[in-house]
């Protein structure tokens, strides 16, 4: 069995599961974000009174926070007091983070656990050895109910990444370029494990960006086998054990895997519509930028704000180009606060906004105009994403970003690293 | 199950939740409110030149992106019968099958040769297309779905 296998087995009581079969399993942590009332009001249609497990229940305040109009504060004042009513004390408010990072940080993922939530960037948890997975609001009205779901065992596709990463090229353009290659689509209902000697190497914070765009790919889940450097950065939010300790057997037969040399890898972008749009940021040179954001659960970690901050340090964004920073989370803006990066930031010229989802989905905090071109570190760039249908999204790592806010146009961060 | 006389709306590969319910309207929760907004991402005529009971055709890695259940309750409520797509992505495709939209993936669907506003025919249990007099075959869904979907979805279930 793989390790994702043996975690659905141990979590549905059954001691042996494969792919396609359909298990029943209990699940260990659930959140809810501020798009999902629906969540609340399914709840009660489902004939809840109830929820099944409280303190195994979260709801995080992220993407209308704080509340930008009567509308979402309305939303945000029912959750509010349904927390209050279910006795449901994990209520992260505006301003704590995106939920998956807010998640982490606050100790409710630990390697083998099984976490599910309303958004579909959950596949992140990957990264630290959790089955993390997204679902709808009627999915997890049930989990409340019930504190169970039922899953397809998933396949496991396997990608491994081999070599050592180029100056100026960070895991968002390897992932840009895998998923440039392999298309949208090719993992649907399957899980993406990543390995190889560059995941070995990569920090935590940028394997968590390998995680969170194989939904992007069409993932159910992604996975990284937890190592050492899993241990010692849970360490810090207090997990210590795995909740399962699982490995795959070495008889594990993987559904497909694709090599990849990264020492080959260049600085990628997706090009506006699609982020299977594969281009190498040295071919998009020159286009004049509107404005470029740093930020989300894909590109808003002490990583990346440390990545802008290194080149942005005593120099000033382009005029006619605006750069927005959105930290992942509050855990993320103190830390970036207490290393001066926000400081070096702010005197560059950039914008911080409240720890959340900012603009990634065209909801506030800097959604775009008709007309307009925007750079982002975020995940997405389908039509209409950040606001405008008429608006073009180009996705980046955090190099390039900074890079191009420096000349306002599509930049290659490698012109940057050798002055 | 039968859905009969239903007027074909295409659309292409990966049309994600965002063209299917743009982010700016995630906030509401009415229903009804919900509904005016269907497909405006990928067409804002849509939602005024559709009519009740017609029926989505379209390619590959249909619903991918966002998990938003308004992407759902979206086609829903304007009234669309069916989606039918060479595939689908994974949040979506349960979203509907909780609230009891058929999604029906067909793999070898351009070989059916559809056409935006023609008149089909659908025999969800039987697996047959009908169009223009032809009959085309496909995997129906498994029969507990089906019941599912006849029920209302897991809502109607719940209540019974």
């Amino acid at each position: 069995m793989h390790a994702i296998e043996k975690i659905l087995a141990l979590a549905s009581g059954k001691s042996q599961v494969s792919a396609g079969e359909i298990v029943t399993a209990e699940i260990d942590v659930a959140e809810v974000n501020d798009l999902y009332l629906q969540v609340v009001k399914s709840f009660y249609e489902l004939g809840g009174t109830e929820v099944k497990f409280p303190d195994r229940t979260t709801f995080v305040f992220d993407h209308y926070s704080p509340a930008p109009t009567i509308k979402a504060a309305d939303n945000h004042r029912q959750m509010r007091e349904f927390c209050k009513k279910m006795g449901i004390k994990a209520l992260f408010d505006i301003g704590k983070g995106v939920c998956h990072q807010v998640l982490i940080e606050s100790g409710f993922v630990s390697p083998g656990s099984l976490v599910v939530e309303t958004d579909s960037h959950t596949t992140t948890l990957g990264a630290l050895g959790a089955f993390g997975t997204g679902v709808g609001a009627t999915d997890m009205a049930l989990i409340l109910r019930n504190g169970s779901l039922w899953f397809r065992v998933p396949e496991v596709m396997k990608i491994v990444l081999d070599g050592e990463l180029k100056p100026g090229v960070m895991a968002k353009d390897l992932i840009l370029h895998v998923i440039g290659k392999l298309k949208q689509d090719c993992a649907i209902y399957k899980c993406v494990e990543f390995a190889g000697s560059a995941v070995d190497a990569m920090s935590i914070d940028e394997r968590l960006v390998l995680c969170n765009m194989s939904v992007e790919m069409g993932a159910k889940a992604a996975y990284i086998q937890p190592d050492e450097k899993t241990y010692a950065y849970l360490a810090r939010y207090g997990i210590q054990h795995a909740k399962r300790e699982v490995f795959t057997d070495p008889d594990y037969r993987y559904s497909a895997e694709y090599h990849y040399d990264v020492g080959t890898i260049e600085p990628s972008t997706a090009l506006p519509g699609s982020v299977d749009n594969l281009a190498l940021v040295r071919e998009q040179e020159g286009i004049h930028i509107d404005q470029i954001f740093i930020g989300t659960c894909t590109g808003g970690r002490l990583n990346d704000i440390e990545t802008a901050a290194r080149i942005l340090r005593g120099k000033k964004v382009a005029q006619g180009t605006r750069l927005v920073v959105i930290p992942a989370s509050e855990v993320v803006f103190k830390q970036a606060l207490a290393k001066g990066y926000v400081q070096t930031l702010v005197e560059a010229g950039a914008v911080f906004s409240t720890p959340g989802c900012g603009p990634c989905l065209g909801a506030h905090e800097g959604v775009l105009a008709s007309g307009e071109t925007c750079l982002t570190t975020s995940s997405r760039n389908f039509p209409g994403r950040m606001g405008s249908t008429e608006a073009k999204i180009y996705v980046v790592s955090p190099a390039t970003a900074a890079a191009s806010a420096l000349s306002g146009t599509i930049t290659d961060p490698r012109s940057n690293l050798s002055k | 199950m039968k859905i009969t006389s239903s007027l074909v709306y295409k659309f292409g590969n990966n049309i994600d939740t965002d063209q299917i319910y743009p982010g700016r309207y995630l906030e509401l929760t009415d229903h009804e409110e919900i509904g005016r907004h269907a497909m405006e991402g990928a067409d804002p005529t849509f939602p005024s030149r559709f009519k009740k009971g017609g029926i989505i055709v379209a390619g590959t890695n249909f619903g991918c992106g966002s998990s938003r259940e308004h992407a759902v309750i979206t086609l829903k409520n304007i009234g669309v019968a069916a989606v039918l797509a060479k595939s689908f992505a994974r949040i979506f495709y349960r979203n509907c099958i909780n609230l009891a939209l058929p999604a029906i993936m067909i793999p070898e669907l351009d070989s059916f040769g559809l056409e935006e506003g023609q008149s089909i025919d659908l025999d969800l249990a039987r697996g047959v297309l009908t169009s223009n007099g032809v009959s085309h075959h496909f995997v129906p869904l498994p029969e507990d779905i089906l019941e599912l979907i006849d029920r209302g979805g897991v809502f109607a279930l719940y209540k019974s």
